[in-house]
């Protein structure tokens, strides 16, 4: 019962002492504000980065060409063989007819070209096309593939995955890292702004102490009240991540320059970074103030 | 109190060696020149500072040895009032006084019904909603008295309670504090300067200078050597 009637007034004051000591509040709020708003900017560009690399890992296919003699028997033998490597995602194969009718629906000059053709001439081969798991083991993988009896040859976009892999990889450890630094920098401002906040209540503190207040139940009051200001200092940043990045969205109607590269579709994503947003403010705050009270508790 | 010395960190010794017994229910004034210790003699109790040797012990308490988490426990067992008053300048006389219980999770109605007693005791039951800058300098002491004894402490510790104040409304406090003392049986130790208020009440004098006790008597006066 006693801890959930100080709790309770703990609330009740943390709001009324925000609003008595509105001026330093307001510091406190416009610099969790301004700092939590970066914040959300690098969350979102790293989280798209994010999405992009793991869009193009999924996208990229083995494709196993098995020689012309091959008959359907052979084939379900080398599907067996492949199968057993422990990199193998999936497996869907095409013959060549299928593959013929595909490459004849794609255009109509391989239609013209094509029509004529006889099954039995069908110069085209049968494929496999296969997903990893790894991408990193790519190499490896196909190099065992292309050992087995029956396949012909081995492609993948080899050049191409590894550049724009290598790029990403690179931003994401970057937006990583300044995440990281700016959720570190904001805890410093926090904590040197509360402290000045709470440096023009020492008195108060100390009155506090002086009528027996224990000190668990002196920080109680300062750390609600930095969760407070946490969350009225989070407002503007969330209103921005949901209507920026919806425009942001809307504008480059989902992708950036190829259709490769989509944005993480806004509806639940939005509200998940809000959220986030709204947890690191108030964990944030009461971090600062917890740091910040402690100094004068100790005579 | 037993033997008890204090240094401050600074190299200055405010107490030599201070043997001092004081029964429950006593009033006791507490005299000395300026810089003779007494305001140190009652940090110590209240454990604001701490002696470097010796044994403070108060309500079965041992101050001396008190860690500083465990001071709230000394603290809910005293009342304390200084020269200065303070108060929470941004809350009314109810809140400030309302606000000693609240720290100690004390029930609403409970508080309601003591804050009220303890301001009329003091004489303040008309100015609850009053902010302390919109009272006189003797309704504030009084609002830090009604503080004080809120939680109905067994000691009262006063630090030249009627130093800022008139003789005409010092003596109101006096006889605030000697209400309290007699109906609540309140223990009451007071640092004071003034020697009309030591002369008229006739209680308990403990005499300091320059750290040393240097006279305890009943129904003492005010001596003008030990100045
Ligand atoms: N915080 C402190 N640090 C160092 N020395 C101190 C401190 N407070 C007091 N002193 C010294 O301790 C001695 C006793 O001081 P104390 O405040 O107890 O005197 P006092 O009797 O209350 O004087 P007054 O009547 O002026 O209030 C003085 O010499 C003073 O200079
Ligand atoms: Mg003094």
């Amino acid at each position: 019962m006693k801890p959930f009637r100080m709790f309770g007034r703990s609330i009740r004051d943390a709001f009324r002492s925000v609003f008595r000591n509105f001026s330093l509040s307001l510091a406190s709020i416009s610099c969790i504000t301004i700092t939590l708003i970066i914040v959300a900017i690098a969350l979102l560009a790293s989280l798209n980065v994010n999405n992009f690399t793991k869009l193009i890992k999924e996208d990229v296919t083995i494709v196993v060409f098995i020689d012309r003699e091959v008959d359907e028997n052979k084939i379900g033998v080398i599907r067996a063989r492949i199968d057993q490597g422990d990199n193998i995602a999936s497996i869907e194969y095409k013959s060549k007819k299928e593959i013929r009718e595909e490459m004849q629906a794609s255009s109509s000059i391989l239609e013209a070209s094509m029509r004529d053709w006889d099954e039995d001439e069908n110069p085209l081969m049968a494929t496999f096309q296969i997903k990893v798991k790894d991408i990193e083991k790519i190499e490896e993988t196909a190099s065992v593939i292309e050992k087995i009896e029956g396949v012909h040859s081995v492609n993948y976009g080899k050049t191409m995955i590894n550049k724009f892999l290598s790029a990403f990889k690179v931003i994401e450890k970057c937006t990583i890292v300044a995440v990281i630094l700016l959720i570190v920098v904001t805890i410093f401002l926090i904590v040197n702004t509360i402290k000045l906040t709470i440096f023009s209540r020492k008195r108060e503190i100390s009155i506090m102490r002086l009528v027996g207040a224990g000190n668990f139940s002196i920080k109680i009051p300062f750390v609600i009240e930095g969760m407070v200001l946490g969350m009225i200092g989070s407002l503007i940043p969330v209103l921005i991540v949901i209507y920026g990045y919806y425009a942001f969205y809307q504008h480059f109607d989902g992708q950036l320059y190829s259709p490769l590269i989509r944005l993480i579709t806004p509806e639940p994503f939005i509200y998940i970074i809000s959220g986030i947003i709204i947890l690191i403010g108030m964990i944030v705050g009461m971090l600062g103030s917890y740091q910040a009270v402690r100094r004068y508790l100790k005579v | 109190m037993k033997d008890v010395t204090m240094q401050y960190k600074n190299g200055v010794t405010a107490i030599y060696n201070l043997n001092l017994k004081i029964k429950k229910g006593d009033f006791v004034f507490v005299i000395g020149g300026t810089g003779c210790g007494k305001s140190t003699l009652i940090k110590m109790l209240y454990r604001e500072e701490k002696p470097i040797r010796g044994e403070i012990i108060v309500g079965g308490l041992n101050v001396a040895k008190l860690r500083n988490s465990k001071v709230y426990k000394l603290r809910r067992k005293l009342g304390i009032v200084f020269q200065d008053y303070r108060l929470l300048p941004k809350s009314t006389v109810y809140e400030n006084v309302a606000f000693a219980l609240e720290v100690i999770g004390t029930k609403k109605e409970e508080i309601n019904k003591k804050v009220l007693r303890a301001l009329e005791l003091v004489g303040l039951k008309g100015k609850l909603r009053n902010y302390p800058d919109q009272l006189s300098g003797g309704e504030q002491q009084r609002v830090a008295i009604a503080r004080a004894i809120v939680n109905e402490p067994k000691l009262l510790l006063c630090d030249e309670p009627t130093g800022n104040l008139d003789p005409e409304k010092s003596m109101e406090i006096m006889k605030v504090l000697e209400d309290i003392n007699s109906t609540m049986g309140t223990t009451i130790m007071m640092a004071t300067h003034d020697k009309d208020i030591v002369n008229k009440m006739k209680k308990r004098v403990i005499t300091l200078k320059d750290g040393r006790l240097i006279s305890d008597e009943e129904k003492g006066k005010y001596k003008n050597e030990a100045i």
